[in-house]
């Protein structure tokens, strides 16, 4: 019970710690507007890899909607925020946007969820562009200009705190009963279905887990960028986060955050090359793909009570 | 009809090929029964029948357990786990990717009652009941010598050992019935002798019943307390072991008629 304790101590210090480093780099000038940008791209980007990296690489259902998702957290932080203009609006709309994207992910899990591979892919990709068609056609989110306007009241430090906190939930939720019970879903759904798990139960509990948090990105990237429309959550966008997740190993968080941080550094160094920006950036990726098929952490993860636990062994044998 | 599973004329048709046919039999208590038969006999598509895995055609499987009695036909494999059967799988179906330790953790999870709330911000009873949880799996690890091995991914076994897994993987579940389809497949006679005793041990350490499948008769022959012996899908004779093994129409379909 102790030990757990000083664990989760650990962690929390870690998060505090790079909040703090964070915030001096800003005040101090090393981190100039341009780069708390690209922070805050990649911390939306890690929040949307997350969710899906629970859906493919633990629950091992391959799913292309994930911007559907993104969308709906948008739209409705856009709408609220709009006549609410108060960091508690911000809340309220993070909040409606979950609601929405759970009972969205419900419609859409429940039936496709029986597919397997390619066929839920194709299923959950039509499932997205059905959620975009609707919004690209409803008066209330502006169709297909979308919404410009809308009041910046997420900054970088909220984008840190969800990232901190949807990460906790997504892997506190890994390890856990939950967890273990998606897990062998990925790993063999008949004999899961011999030991009495209910697979059904459990895939849906990882797309809805991973629809909601893909919601509150949505509802981040809207307040942050300040204009949304329908095009920005395409397929395109769902196959950048899913990018995301493959190179950085499916099956490890770690391997999520690094791949986004690479990811999103290149994007932004990449950005003076003009067109040639994709070229590399489509050449980075076969390369990587090549060499290091399972991403480029492959299931690894970083553990601290691994790391405490090799130095125990260590004073051992020296003793 | 006090019998803990009772089966009445199953009947499993594929498209106008008929799997199993007008299939009866009983497991008692704590019993020790074997399911014989020639290749493609309907021995594994039986077990799948009872085991939900695919559904029945026709007919009635009946469990009459500690909890009250049960209709299983029609109800999702999931839910007849639950009720107390498990298995084991003839081409052996681990979590390969998985440690040990995680495998049997697995087969726990449906009577786990640990929530998603606590889990999520890890409140103190989340800690308890995996503590609980991991506990429990060591010790039932440490009975069947896998507990040096707790932290090896399943796939890094030796093939014996897999086998050995899949089975306190199954007990994990605490089932009233065990099913073992072909145990001994792909072992040498050592391994098969060490199999024989650990069968046993399971049967009379946790108070189950067990029907297994299996092609070795030496094995079936030492173990069994009764044996039901299946061809092309129907069954051809049951009894004790010395009358199975004098019976004429079990040689018939083993090794053919005599000219």
């Amino acid at each position: 019970m102790k030990t757990n304790f000083k664990y989760n101590i650990i962690w929390f210090i870690i998060m505090v710690a790079g909040f703090y480093l964070m915030n001096t780099l800003i005040l101090v000038g090393v981190i100039n507007t341009f780069i708390e940008n690209m922070l805050v791209t990649i911390g939306i980007n890690i929040i949307l890899a997350t969710g899906l990296n629970l859906i493919i690489g633990f629950a091992g259902q391959f799913s292309l909607g994930h911007a559907g998702f993104m969308a709906i957290g948008a739209y409705a932080t856009a709408i609220i925020t709009q006549t609410a203009t108060t960091p508690v609006g911000f809340y309220l709309s993070v909040f409606a946007g979950i609601v929405v994207s759970i009972i969205a992910a419900l419609i859409v899990g429940i039936p496709t969820l029986r597919l397997r591979g390619d066929y839920l892919a194709i299923a959950t990709m039509g499932a997205a562009e059905i959620i975009r068609i609707i919004i690209n056609n409803m008066k209330i989110t502006g169709g297909a200009a979308g919404i410009f306007n809308i009041p910046q009241l997420a900054s970088w430090p909220t984008v840190y705190i969800m990232v901190c906190v949807t990460t906790i939930i997504i892997v506190n939720f890994i390890h856990s009963r939950g967890g273990r019970a998606v897990t062998s879903v990925r790993e063999d759904e008949i004999a899961a279905e011999a030991m009495g798990i209910n697979i059904f139960k459990w895939k849906l509990a990882a797309f809805v887990l991973g629809a909601a948090t893909a919601a509150v990105a949505g509802s981040l990237h809207a307040s942050f960028l300040q204009t949304i429309s329908p095009n920005d959550f395409g397929i395109m966008e769902s196959i950048s986060i899913l990018i995301i997740v493959v190179l950085g190993g499916v099956g490890s968080i770690t391997g999520t955050f690094v791949a986004a941080i690479v990811l999103g550094v290149l994007d932004t160094v990449l950005q003076d090359f003009g067109a040639l920006r994709m070229v590399i950036y489509a050449v980075a990726l076969v390369l990587i793909m090549i060499f290091k098929p399972s991403g480029i952490l492959g299931t690894w993860e970083f553990s601290i009570k691994r790391i405490f636990n090799r130095f125990k062994r260590k004073e051992r044998v020296e003793q | 009809m006090t019998s803990l599973l009772q089966v009445d004329n199953l009947v499993k048709n594929f498209g106008g090929l008929t799997a199993v046919s007008n299939v009866s039999m009983h497991l008692d208590n704590n019993e020790l029964v074997a399911l014989i038969g020639p290749n493609g006999a309907g021995k594994t598509t039986l077990f799948n029948l009872l085991t939900g895995v695919i559904p029945v055609s026709s007919g009635s499987i009946v469990l009459k357990g500690d909890d009250g009695t049960f209709a299983l036909n029609g109800k999702p494999a999931y839910r007849i786990a639950k009720l107390g059967l498990s298995r084991t799988f003839q081409n052996i179906r681990l979590f390969k990717n998985l440690s040990v330790l995680d495998n049997v953790l697995i087969a726990m999870t449906s009577r786990s009652k640990e929530g998603f709330i606590a889990s999520i911000f890890r409140l103190p009873s989340y800690y308890k009941t995996e503590k609980q949880l991991v506990e429990e799996a060591t010790k039932l690890l440490t009975i069947f010598e896998l507990e040096d091995d707790m932290d090896v991914l399943a796939k890094n076994l030796p093939y014996g050992t897999q086998r050995r897994l899949e089975i306190v993987r199954a007990l994990a579940t605490k089932p009233q019935i065990l099913f073992l389809d072909e145990p001994a497949a792909g072992m040498n006679p050592e391994e098969t002798a060490n199999l024989t005793q650990l069968i046993l041990k399971v049967q009379h350490r946790f108070h189950i019943t067990v029907l297994l499948i299996e092609h070795d008769m030496s094995l079936v022959m030492n173990l069994a307390e009764r044996i039901y012996v299946l061809d092309h899908g129907s069954l051809l004779a049951e009894g004790t072991p010395d009358e199975i093994k004098a019976n004429h129409k079990v040689i018939k379909a083993y090794l053919g008629e005599g000219e």
